[in-house]
């Protein structure tokens, strides 16, 4: 076991470790834990862009893109949240390109925007051009800036390690109300040893991405299993919003793998099996670019109503053949490749089939618009952070706009760099590390490891398969109180499976056998948690939609959830939502 | 797709069985193998021929061996993580269908050639990323910025679009017989990420990244073998970017 002392630790390197980490390691020294290599990280999978109103192909400001924010987050979005993100949003784009982010540029050579989900002129006249570009690998690009800027900054990256805990100087829960809580470090597992690491640090910052794989049909990557929010709920700290997951409308069909919605900004359509644009009957306004909650129900809908397309007429078709070659090649080059490569189909002449694919968590760790992780409704802890994915500011609410992300991690991420290495700066020694820190995750390795060739009866990947499928069947773009019991009680029973799992590679080095099985048990947490959410919430909002209660009900769900979890199984609670200047109305588009 | 289906929409496929034949190693050995001893073993699985060969590694490792190695993230192509050595041609696991494979024949599956081999069908990519930083890999500027954006036409974008594509898989590099052979040369892979910067108009730092690829380990040493741009899992052009690298260096003109 190694022990190591910094002033800040962040865990994560994709967008919003790594947006953090340039602040952070200009300010106080920085070590930042990632369990892939950075540039493996999954925002280098976000396609169609990040939005911002800079006006420089049309009339835009900011606070028309707050009010998209919060009305596609159909309210529940904080909205002094929003404020910020959507104000700051212009900087963030012209930071990115400053470090030489290479946008697609106007005729005049500035960034271009197009149009995307849910971004309206004039709180919802008509679609606008907000989303700046790059092709359709704006995440890529992203990503790759951020790293090459890590790179200039020399900034210190431990890879592929994997934090398992996060070592808090006391129990958050047992804490009084206003008592002082502080972060102390976390504990890690060096993958290609099998080495247990312990980090000491003043301030720690959680970036680590969405449980995108709780869910069988998913536009996320293996790797995106909740760790993070995992941690953070073993540690007794509450996630906020979990039941509101989002399904991207088009993923490609039976494979979940996401085609942008960059797609239907470009002008392309969605069509039932009768080859008609069903959106028109939904969102007659801004059709195809309403946001993604709704259009996803609306392929579903049509689906069950029988006008799906295909053999089994269980998905729809995404229609660009009306659009020229030369204009598909520019701006949607690789999701036309993954259509062809995936599925054989030519999106020249060919519609592409398509369906809702798990994409967003809108959910996860609740934080203040400074990044600073909170305990209960008010209560920090001080010196712990979280941005990105799975942190919960909350600036999407019950559904996420596109675009959006990719901000937020540029913005919060940026923030939370700051704030951690301020508070690290002011912070004249770290907590007390506990001499046992390591105990939790050693017994954990030790448990797993003693499996291989010993009684247990469970496969790992059998038992992820069942969570992946139930939730698929119970718990996707329509719920109800019956779907949502079988998955409590289906999750309940392979959670007591996974007590007995056993693991197959006794070796210390690389073993990503052990590893999917620590994932694993991240994901039933998290599961349970998206489950009990999900059922508590009696009502239909965002990307949380309730066949039984099919209307929103601002009387008694005007609230954010806070999910702790207990010994005795989730404890749910509420939180208000902080509204500013809009006061919810119905949504129509 | 409801959330009953189990294959691919499109289209009804037969399912098949596959053998693959796998390079393997134990850093720390076993009863067999002495440890990084490299060996081989065959698996066979049933798979669809529009599965890709992560699928068939996923389908052994999680239902047959726990122990088989191999490192995965997105499973489309977009993050880099499982290029391999397939049938002796460097791909992505993840964007090779078993039906452009002859499935018929046992897929030859191996760890990526020229760097250390680690376990399994994993290799240390420290070497890899450590030629990429030394080309500088950041926008050089001189003066104070802009305070909105600075300016860049279409044209000026499109110069250098190829090689913003790059995801660091190494596929290219570890096709590269010289790589194989040569320790010091940094590969085409930083070559192509030196590009993307020496053509971007925006950037002033490309004489100095010149002048690390004028180097004895830089560019000189590419043969033209094109391994390189036939392994690039995103289409890039790579044996084209190296030579605008050397018209640079030889012309002075970029």
């Amino acid at each position: 076991m190694t022990h190591h002392e910094y002033d800040v630790v962040i865990v994560g390197a994709g967008g919003a470790g790594m947006r953090a980490a340039l602040e952070s390691s200009q300010r106080a020294r920085t070590a930042v834990l990632t369990k892939l290599y950075p540039t493996r990280s999954h925002t280098g999978a976000a396609q169609g862009g990040m939005a911002a109103a800079l006006a420089n192909v049309e009339d835009d400001n900011a606070e028309w893109h707050v009010f998209d924010t919060i009305k596609g987050g159909d309210y529940l979005v904080d909205q002094d949240a929003a404020e910020i993100l959507c104000n700051e949003a212009i900087d963030a784009v012209l930071d990115l390109e400053k470090m030489g982010l290479p946008f697609n540029r106007t005729p005049d050579g500035k960034v271009d925007q197009r149009r995307f989900g849910g971004h309206t002129r004039n709180h919802g006249e008509a679609a606008v051009r907000r989303a700046c570009y790059s092709a359709d690998r704006t995440g890529h690009m992203i990503l790759q800036t951020l790293y090459q800027q890590c790179i200039k900054q020399e900034v210190e990256f431990f890879n592929e390690y994997y934090v398992l805990d996060l070592i808090l100087d006391k129990d958050p829960q047992a804490a009084a109300p206003g008592e002082d809580v502080s972060v102390a470090g976390v504990v890690a597992l060096e993958l290609s040893t099998g080495e247990i690491h312990t980090f000491r640090a003043k301030s720690v910052i959680f970036a680590t991405g969405g449980a995108g794989k709780v869910f069988k049909t998913t536009s996320n990557a293996h790797t995106l299993t909740g760790d993070g929010m995992g941690i953070a709920l073993g540690a007794g700290l509450p996630l906020e919003d979990m039941e509101f997951f989002q399904f991207h409308p088009t993923g490609l069909a039976g494979l979940g793998i996401l085609l942008s919605e960059a797609a239907r900004g470009e002008g392309g359509i969605l069509r039932n099996s009768e080859g008609e644009r069903f959106m028109e009957r939904y969102a007659p306004t801004i059709k195809d670019l309403a946001p993604r909650d709704m259009v996803a129900r609306a392929m579903a809908n049509e689906v069950r109503e029988g006008r799906g397309a295909g053999p089994h007429k269980d998905y729809v078709l995404l229609d660009l053949t009306h659009l020229e070659p030369a204009h598909i090649d520019e701006k949607l080059p690789d999701i036309t490749e993954f259509a062809r490569t995936y599925l054989g189909v030519e999106p020249y002449t060919e519609p592409v089939p398509v369906y809702p694919t798990a994409h967003y968590a809108m959910g996860g760790i609740p934080t203040t618009v400074q990044g600073e992780v909170l305990r209960n409704n008010t209560d920090t802890v001080k010196g712990l952070y979280a941005a990105g994915e799975c942190a919960c500011v909350s600036v999407h609410g019950a559904n996420r706009l596109g675009t959006n992300s990719l901000l937020d991690i540029n913005v919060f991420g940026r923030r939370a760099g700051i704030a951690a290495a301020e508070h690290a700066v002011a912070t004249a020694e770290a907590a007390a590390f506990p001499d046992d820190a390591a105990a939790r995750v050693e017994g954990i390795v030790t448990r797993l490891l003693a499996t291989v060739g010993g009684s247990g009866t469970e496969r790992v990947a059998e038992v992820r398969k069942a969570l992946q499928e139930t939730m698929d069947r119970n718990v996707q773009v329509f719920r109800d109180a019956a779907s949502l019991e079988e998955a409590t009680r289906v999750v309940a029973e392979l959670k007591e499976r996974y007590k007995d799992v056993a693991i197959h590679d006794r070796g210390q080095r690389f073993n990503t056998d052990l590893l999917e099985a620590i994932e694993l048990g991240f994901l039933l947490e998290i599961a349970e948690v998206v489950v009990a959410g999900a059922l508590a919430r009696q009502e239909s909002r965002g990307g949380h939609y309730r066949e039984d209660f099919p209307t929103r009900d601002d009387e008694k769900f005007m609230h954010h959830t806070m999910a702790y979890a207990t010994g005795e199984g989730v404890r749910l609670d509420t939180k208000p939502v902080v509204v500013t200047k809009y006061q919810p109305m119905e949504r129509k588009y | 797709m409801t959330a009953t289906a189990e294959s691919p929409a499109v289209g009804e496929v037969k399912a098949m069985q596959v053998t693959l034949r796998i390079l393997r190693s134990k850093p720390e050995g076993s009863d067999e193998h002495a440890p990084g001893e490299q060996y081989w073993q065959e698996f066979q699985v049933e798979a669809h021929a529009t599965d890709r060969v992560l699928d068939a590694l996923h389908k052994i490792k999680w239902e047959q061996d726990g122990s088989l190695a191999f490192r995965r993230s997105c499973a489309h192509g977009v993050c880099g993580s499982d290029a391999m050595r397939i049938n002796a041609r460097n791909r992505l696991a993840c964007k090779t269908l078993l039906k452009d494979l002859n499935p018929a024949k046992p897929i030859i599956v191996e760890p990526i050639k020229g760097l250390p081999v680690e376990k399994d069908l994993i290799v240390d990519m420290e070497p890899f990323f450590a030629s990429y930083r030394e080309i500088m890999p950041f926008l050089m500027t001189t003066g104070s910025a802009p305070t909105r954006e600075r300016l860049q036409s279409p044209e000026e974008r499109q110069r250098f679009d190829d090689t913003t594509k790059c995801i660091m898989c190494a596929a290219c590099t570890t096709s590269c017989p010289v790589f194989w052979t040569d320790g010091q040369y940094f590969g085409p892979q930083a070559i192509v990420g030196a590009h993307r910067f020496i053509f971007d108009s925006r950037d002033e730092g490309q004489w100095d990244r010149l002048e690390i690829l004028n180097d004895k380990a830089g560019v000189w040493k590419c043969r033209t073998a094109f391994n390189c741009t036939e392994a690039c899992p995103r289409g890039i052009e790579v044996t084209k970017a190296i030579s605008e690298v050397k018209h640079a260096l030889t012309t002075g003109e970029i």
